[in-house]
């Protein structure tokens, strides 16, 4: 792998250390993610995933290391980027409409007390139309499906309008169909360069879909272009004895 | 009668505006304690307060209605904090640490309520009132204390309405923004102490946690917007105030805060029965509709397939050869869907389509399976 420039990089991670209370869940992370690639996370339930996210975006404080975001403090770049948290972090309960959700991703823009305008709306509309879900503009949160609460949240992420995104599982129970389409839309992100971050958990379509991939354990085990990164033994050590049992019912020979 | 229901006498006006004002700001508040899933601790808010009260009467000697109010606003404030603290640094649960706070001051209110109870102050009297609340204790200089932060509140509502949202809806996201999360979170909490803490005197302590759920409970059943959300919880909360005090006002031995709450209750029995779309009786109907208008569908597609077997569209069969569902459901379907003459029943068990019905199952097939998924 060669080494990348600095002013080619989107995010530069050094050294990052995360701990919840004394328990180190992000151990020594160092990242270096060029501009304009699919970038996929990877590693087994608990490893720390989110928790690297939540930390490059500054919602928690690492307790070692530090976090750039195109050459500047995230501070100074909260509108630059795009956040697709996991589906399960809200109440879909709460009474509002499809539309009203994904106008909060022009929340960043807009500012302090302004209220969403009409060229609000109809980014918002225009972003719900790229999902495929124009149709539900008005839907009660409560009445939309799964996967479809998912395209919901993945319009909000796209009215931000950002050059680096962050997607927390976006594919996480969505039916083939869909996963087409949101694939198709993150990729079309990339080619307008800009830097996609998704936290993904299927090794079999991890070639097809991403550019890049960082296998995570709390420690990172590998980070590069896919092809490069894909090796069993870097499987083995980031899923350690769990690969095994998953693999225990097909005959194993070593 | 009606005369002489808005013959108001003077205390009558003081007491009912302390109760539309009480209303009107527990109402609104209610609904985001509600939708952030906090209902809990409007009841830990309003027992923390009370030792505040207390305090504040030994401070100054005398029931000064504002001394009282901060008082109570900021043992009321440090009840929350200390529920943050305990949740943080220790490995107990959100409702161990309620539970633990909620005692904990109110039990040191109490002390100190006895301890005043011996002491020779003339006004002393007045204290118990913000246990059970007591409507008659509400002065004109109350009034204004509760006026100004009543206004104080819906100031802020509507200023921050878009950050409030999104708080109650998706505080990560919030934070991913930009936006100072923590700073917000304690703004609105604040103003939820104001708003429990304005209604102490007239509901009490004991049942102030209701007016901090019960309006936004009832309210959440009638519509799916938040605006609409808040602003009912808010109406509710008022209409309580007004016929708990009319209630109370006109039937003797009957105090007032209580008779409010009995209200606000009534209000949410009502919304959850008869609501639309959430209450349970329309529930029961719309259940029952779609069950027999999916039946009747289901008939005229099982025909629109035997008519494809007869060269004859309109020809009639037996309701047995028919019928899929159990005899009695096709037996009142059947009748049903030729009262609206969509078949025909020519001789005892033959039905058949009329040609309304006929082009109705058409229509049925081509529209029934098309998907409504998006892409
Ligand atoms: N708020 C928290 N307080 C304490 N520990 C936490 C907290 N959030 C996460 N953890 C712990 O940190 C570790 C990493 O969590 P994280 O959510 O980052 O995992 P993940 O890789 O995203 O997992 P998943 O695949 O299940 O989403 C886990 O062991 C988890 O128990
Ligand atoms: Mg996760």
């Amino acid at each position: 792998m060669k080494d990348l420039l600095d002013d080619e990089c989107s995010v530069i991670v050094q050294d990052l250390t995360v701990a919840y209370k004394e328990k180190p869940v992000l151990w020594d992370i160092d990242l270096k993610i060029p501009k304009g690639v699919l970038l996929a996370i990877v590693g087994p339930n608990g490893a720390g995933k989110t928790t690297l996210l939540r930390s490059i975006m500054g919602l928690i404080k690492p307790a070692a290391g530090n976090v750039s975001i195109f050459g500047q403090s995230i501070k100074k770049q909260k509108n630059t980027i795009g956040y697709m948290p996991q589906r399960g972090s809200v109440d879909w309960d709460f009474p509002t409409d499809a539309l009203d959700v994904v106008m909060m991703g022009r929340y960043g823009h807009l500012g302090w007390f302004r209220r969403p305008t009409k060229a609000d709306k109809k980014l918002a509309l225009d972003a719900l139309d790229r999902v495929g879900m124009l149709d539900f503009s008005d839907r009660q949160l409560n009445q939309l499906s799964g996967g479809q609460q998912q395209r919901v949240f993945l319009a909000r992420a796209l009215v931000q309008d950002a050059d680096l995104y962050f997607m927390d599982e976006p594919f996480v129970g969505v039916d083939a169909v869909t996963e087409q389409a949101i694939i198709g839309l993150l990729k079309e992100l990339r080619n307008q360069s800009k830097t996609v971050v998704v936290v993904h958990h299927d090794l079999q379509t991890l070639s097809d879909y991403f550019d890049w991939v960082s296998l995570l354990n709390v420690r990172q085990i590998a980070y590069g272009p896919v092809k490069d990164v894909l090796t069993n033994e870097n499987l083995r050590t980031t899923y350690g004895g769990r690969r095994a049992f998953l693999m225990a019912n097909q005959p194993f020979v070593d | 009668m009606f005369v002489d229901l808005f013959h108001f006498n003077y205390t009558l006006g003081v007491v009912m505006s302390g109760a539309f004002i009480l209303g009107i700001s527990s109402g609104l508040l209610s609904s985001f304690a509600v939708l952030r899933q906090q209902s809990l601790l409007g009841d830990v808010i309003s027992h923390a307060a009370f030792p505040g009260i207390t305090l504040a009467f030994l401070w100054m000697m005398a029931k000064d209605p504002l001394g009282l109010f901060l008082g109570a606003i900021i043992s009321g404030w440090l009840g929350t904090l200390f529920v943050h603290a305990i949740v943080r640094y220790t490995s107990l649960t959100h409702d161990a640490a309620f539970g633990i706070v909620l005692s904990v001051f109110f039990g040191l209110g109490i002390v100190l309520l006895s301890y005043i109870q011996q002491t020779p102050s003339s006004e002393k009297a007045g204290l118990n009132s913000f246990l059970f609340g007591s409507a008659s204790t509400i002065l004109f200089q109350d009034l204004i204390t509760m006026g100004v932060f009543c206004l104080i509140i819906i100031i802020f509502i509507i200023l921050f309405w878009k950050e409030f949202k999104l708080l109650a809806f998706d505080p990560n996201f919030m934070n991913s923004l930009g936006f100072p999360v923590v700073k917000l979170d304690i703004l609105l909490t604040m103003l939820l102490v104001m708003a429990i803490v304005l209604g102490l005197q007239m509901v009490g302590v004991v049942l102030m946690s209701a007016m901090m759920i019960a309006p936004a409970a009832a309210a959440r059943q009638w519509t799916s917007h938040l605006g609409f959300t808040v602003l009912l919880s808010g109406f509710f909360g008022l209409l309580a105030g007004v016929i708990g005090t009319l209630f109370s006002n006109y039937i003797p031995h009957l105090s007032t805060g209580p008779m409010i709450v009995v209200v606000v209750s009534l209000f949410v029995i009502v919304s959850l029965l008869f609501a639309p779309h959430r209450g349970l009786i329309w529930n029961w109907i719309q259940t029952y509709y779609y069950r027999s208008n999916i039946r009747a569908n289901s008939m005229l597609m099982n025909m629109l397939l035997f008519s494809e077997t007869q060269t004859d569209p309109y020809h009639c069969h037996q309701l047995s050869a028919l019928s899929a569902i159990g005899r009695g459901p096709a037996l009142r379907a059947m009748h049903e869907l030729k009262r609206q003459q969509f078949v025909r029943n020519p001789e005892g068990d033959l039905w058949g389509f009329t040609k309304r019905g006929y082009q109705k199952a058409q229509r049925l097939q081509a529209t029934l399976f098309k998907d409504d998924h998006g892409y």
